[in-house]
């Protein structure tokens, strides 16, 4: 029997807002991946639980009329493989997701919970953060929205207010019409394992030159990372070698990765430099552009 | 804090006053669905496999609560009439079963994938993709493997068949 001081079940965002507001203690649920292990491990500070599990609203994934991708907080990794939006617009999140945990975990988990958690390790931070994905929440002050980068504040904190809900992550069409991206996750196992180091790479071609590069890694520092100094060198860079060689040499600077456990630093540091490149190529694969 | 619950339990209507605090683990052990097993109870091993409205979920990292109104199914359910079913009885046939502690789970994510691939091509690929979230200790993963390629192969599922001439890339 899992440690639950108080519980109460929403049945809509706003219902959760209000349950939320009632007890400053209290916290969502809605996959229960992340939660229910905490609470199993005697963490006390999930025991007062709103339940967001069965929040319809929560679970879209739509296109709006000007392009932009909305994905509802709650649907589950399995729901983002399974998206004909997602596979046909942004399949590079459908491949972060494909990596989570394994089948039976990605039937529950949900994508706000993986980002909500705060993790560094997150397998859909990095495809997100490529997306330049934009968090919605709501509150009791109403909506508001922000770039998934200042949403990150340290490792397992994110700006999210106690009584907020994250709704949904959108994507606008500049973030993904005509760009190409990719994803690896190096683990040590290909299931049910986090990431040593995770990679997601985009590219904006222009003319055969970078229009516009992102660089987001995972595990590289206390939160999922954009590599801005490395995308900003690579501006106007010709699609060759060269710009390969640049994104090795510059990667490092823009991370922070550390010893742990699972990994020693150095390690990291050589996984990140090889990924950067690897996945870079995978990504202009795509546009036909091969430098391999 | 205790909630009513309606569900089915392998087509039966069940309902019940359950402790909100309870997963669907333990719920289902203590009304005699002593098959599901737990193992690791954070979600790694699969061991508590069932199924909810057909789709693999770690019953340990669910709470009961949320199966009122859904469909559960366990292991208890899948034998009929005293036969078993085909998953079960290409398990016995590959000899994917040694100690037996994992194969209550393992049964029911390849049920799940049998279904969802019936008269499907499948690769090896898939099959071992869709089975990573179930630990086997004992078989290697070999005979289960195979189980199910046994079970979406054309022949007659109750012959002995080669799982090779079923269309799987090996």
């Amino acid at each position: 029997m899992f440690d639950i001081q108080s519980y109460h079940k929403a049945n809509s965002v706003d219902e959760a807002i209000s349950l939320l507001l009632q007890n400053p203690n209290s916290k969502p649920i809605a996959g229960g991946t992340d939660v229910l292990v905490r609470l199993r491990q005697g963490s006390p500070a999930y025991g007062h639980m709103v339940d967001i599990h069965d929040v319809a609203d929560l679970k879209n994934i739509v296109q709006e009329p000007d392009g932009t991708i909305v994905v509802g907080s709650g649907a589950t990794f399995t729901d983002l493989i399974a998206s004909n939006i997602i596979t046909a617009t942004i399949p590079v999140l459908a491949q972060g997701a494909g990596w989570v945990g394994g089948p039976q975990v990605r039937n529950q988990a949900t994508v706000g919970g993986n980002i909500c958690n705060g993790a560094p390790s997150a397998d859909s931070a990095a495809p997100l953060l490529v997306l330049n994905a934009v968090v919605e929440l709501k509150g009791p002050q109403g909506i508001r929205r922000l770039p998934l980068h200042e949403f990150y504040q340290g490792p397992g904190r994110v700006d999210r207010e106690q009584a907020e809900i994250m709704t949904a992550l959108r994507i606008v069409p500049d973030d993904y019409q005509c760009w190409v991206a990719s994803y690896h996750k190096y683990a040590m196992r290909d299931a049910m394992d986090i990431a040593t180091i995770g990679c997601a790479a985009a590219c904006l071609p222009q003319a055969k030159q970078v229009g516009k590069l992102r660089l987001a890694f995972t595990v590289a520092g206390p939160t999922p990372m954009r590599c801005w100094k490395t995308e900003e060198k690579a501006r106007g860079a010709a699609l060759d070698g060269s710009l390969i060689q640049l994104v090795g040499d510059s990667v490092l600077d823009d991370l922070r990765p550390r010893d742990s456990w699972r990994a020693p630093k150095d390690l990291r540091q050589q996984i990140i430099k090889t990924l950067a490149q690897r996945v870079l190529i995978q990504a202009l694969q795509q546009t036909g552009v091969s430098l391999a | 804090m205790n909630r009513k619950i309606s569900c089915t339990i392998n087509s039966k209507s069940f309902s019940a006053t359950i402790d909100v605090r309870k997963s669907l683990l333990e719920i289902l052990r203590e009304n005699g669905y002593i098959g599901v097993k737990e193992g690791c109870g954070v979600g790694e091993c699969g061991a508590c496999t069932v199924l909810v409205d057909n789709v693999p979920v770690d019953s340990c990292l669910y709470l009961a609560i949320w199966v009122d109104g859904r469909s559960i199914r366990t292991i208890e359910g899948e034998s009929r009439d005293g036969s078993l079913s085909a998953v079960q009885q290409a398990y016995l046939d590959t000899g994917a079963v040694q100690c037996g502690f994992c194969t209550p789970g393992l049964v029911m994510t390849s049920t799940a994938f049998v279904e969802k691939h019936q008269g499907k091509t499948i690769t090896r690929e898939q099959i071992r993709k869709y089975h990573a979230g179930n630990l086997c200790r004992c078989t290697g993963y070999e005979g289960i493997i195979k189980a199910v390629e046994k079970c979406l192969s054309d022949e007659d599922p109750d012959g002995v068949v080669p799982t090779k001439s079923c269309g799987i890339e090996t």
